[in-house]
């Protein structure tokens, strides 16, 4: 009697087989469509890393990343102390040209041009690729004249066009309120939190267009971290953001994709939401988890 | 406890918390198994006492439920647990959430062992006991998987729940042909038809337990999924 029932729900299983062997999902694309996850393909690239090598004299730092930096999004970089990330991030505004002993070979393409090419102007680079540090880093000014500084350098001296961007540099770095009585207060008179912020604010006052943020909460108590994080997700609208951290939390609370490294390699890079619930990779796992390999 | 790697996190105290936390999960599917197989035996024996035990056995398990779910809001608030760990704690909410519905199906089968049933009304009990053993099977094997989180064992119980589904629809009907014979015994029999009733949401439940074990393992939510995609889910097809 009750196989009465079967011919029919046989029936139904087949259909939706049918359809099913046509596309077959993946983890990834079911995040999709469950709007949960974004693909790098349907997004604007602002920075491109082909094959990125870098040595430090004879050892080396970075083996061969191959890396897209979406415009408009925030990218996280994990990993282990020494894997390479901080290295990786101050390529993007050529910083390790400093460094003594250091060779690199690849290429990393800012709206389609190689920013390694002898003819790049460095000081322009890094006008458009702005940095923030760990440690905030304040010159020893006014409040005021540490927001000014980057425009004074351009030459601009102009008093209300100065007030004017240093008014829209504080705001948009979440500091406006808690200074605008004291503009001309030093700088150093500011908590850590504020500093940072400060710093945010000088470095977004030139208009950069990607924003190089390496630990830059980690000195901070929660609530600044907070302020900072939050920060960075309103500046997202405005410019990319790459920032480095420690604490993984903060990646995945922050960043909409995020790349482990490990030992100089890129080991996954994906959809922050995808890789701090699936990693497809188990060192990737071994690491967000806590264990050791 | 392979897949489960819990004992490999740099923290020990993490380990620990995890391990424990399992332990209790095992401990509390342990008590739902002994609860239905008692009552199965109660059924079958009319054994008023046993009936009796079952029904209060479940006070137990409602603590536990409590415990594990505790344990869980603190490792989920101090841990912050990520990927498989993560993907760990959830399994464990949502089994035990199923696990204590499970023992209140249990209950409901004890209220029929305590039922007086006349000489002729007995063969209805039978019926019970076949399809009773099969969910038991399903109960024992998905605890098992668990165990070890071990997905393709949760897929064969997975697959397993169709059968105790025909088997009770087959049990309706038949229970529906005495209720038509002889419209006296109905009052038993409908007694009976909730006791299969709630031995097939049991099945249902083992299914859902089922589902978060392939959840934990490959990533991915399987429920509500075709049985095609299911089965590639299982066997790790992207």
């Amino acid at each position: 009697m009750a196989t009465s029932t079967q011919p029919n729900s046989a029936t139904e299983t087949n259909t939706i087989m049918s359809t099913e062997q046509q596309a077959k999902p993946t983890i990834k694309t079911q995040l999709q469509q469950d709007g949960v996850a974004e693909q790098l393909a349907d997004l604007e690239i602002k920075l491109k890393v082909n094959n990125l090598r870098l040595s430090y004299g004879e050892s080396e730092a970075l083996k061969g990343i191959n890396l897209d930096i979406p415009k408009n999004r925030v990218t996280a970089f994990i990993g282990p102390s020494g894997c390479g990330k901080s290295t990786l991030l101050r390529c993007f505004n050529r910083m390790n040209d400093l460094v003594d002993n250091c060779t690199i070979t690849g290429e990393i393409v800012l709206d389609g041009q190689n920013i390694y090419q002898p003819k790049v102007d460095v000081a322009e680079l890094r006008r458009q690729v702005g940095m923030v540090f760990q440690k905030p880093n304040p010159f020893p000014k006014s409040i005021y004249e540490n927001v000014a500084y980057g425009l004074r350098l351009q030459g601009v001296n102009d008093r209300r066009t100065l007030d004017e961007v240093v008014e829209t540099s504080l705001r948009g770095a979440a500091l406006w309120d808690e200074v605008k009585d004291r503009l001309h207060d030093n700088a150093f008179g500011l908590s850590g939190g504020q500093q940072q912020r400060l710093v945010i604010a000088r470095a977004i006052a030139i208009e950069p267009e990607v924003l190089l943020l390496d630990e830059p909460a980690s000195a901070l108590d929660p609530i600044s971290t907070l302020k900072i994080e939050e920060l960075i997700n309103e500046l997202k609208e405005q410019y990319t953001i790459v920032i480095v951290t420690h604490n993984m939390q903060q990646a995945a609370r922050v960043s909409d994709f995020t790349a482990f490294l490990y030992m100089g390699q890129l080991i996954e890079h994906a959809d922050t939401n995808a890789l701090f619930t699936t990693p497809m990779k188990k060192q990737t796992e071994d690491y967000i988890t806590g264990r050791y390999g | 406890m392979d897949k489960l790697n819990l004992g490999k996190h740099i923290s020990g105290k993490f380990n620990e918390e995890l391990e424990s936390v399992m332990s209790k999960v095992l401990a509390m599917g342990g008590l739902v198994e002994k609860q239905l197989m008692d009552a199965l035996e109660a059924i079958q024996k009319s054994d008023q006492e046993l009936a009796e035990r079952v029904l209060k056995s479940d006070r137990k398990i409602n603590e536990l439920e409590l415990e594990i779910d505790q344990a869980c809001t603190r490792i989920i608030a101090k841990r912050q647990p990520t990927a498989s760990d993560l993907r760990l704690v959830l399994s464990i909410l949502k089994a035990i959430s199923d696990l204590e519905r499970m023992g209140d199906e249990v209950e409901r089968l004890a209220h029929v062992a305590q039922e007086s049933f006349s000489k002729d009304q007995e063969h209805l009990l039978v019926s019970l006991e076949n399809l009773g053993q099969l969910v038991l099977v399903m109960l024992r094997q998905v605890l098992d998987a668990f165990a070890r989180m071990d997905e393709e064992a949760a897929y064969s119980v997975h697959q397993q729940d169709a059968s105790a589904d025909r088997q009770y629809e087959a049990l309706t009907r038949q229970l529906m042909t005495y209720m038509m014979e002889d419209s006296r015994s109905i009052p038993k029999i409908m007694d009976v038809l909730w006791a299969a009733r709630s031995l097939e949401r049991i099945g249902d439940r083992c299914q859902n337990i089922a589902e978060y074990i392939i959840f934990f393992v490959r990533g991915k939510d399987v429920r509500h999924m075709s049985p095609a995609s299911m089965e590639n889910t299982v066997k790790g097809i992207r």
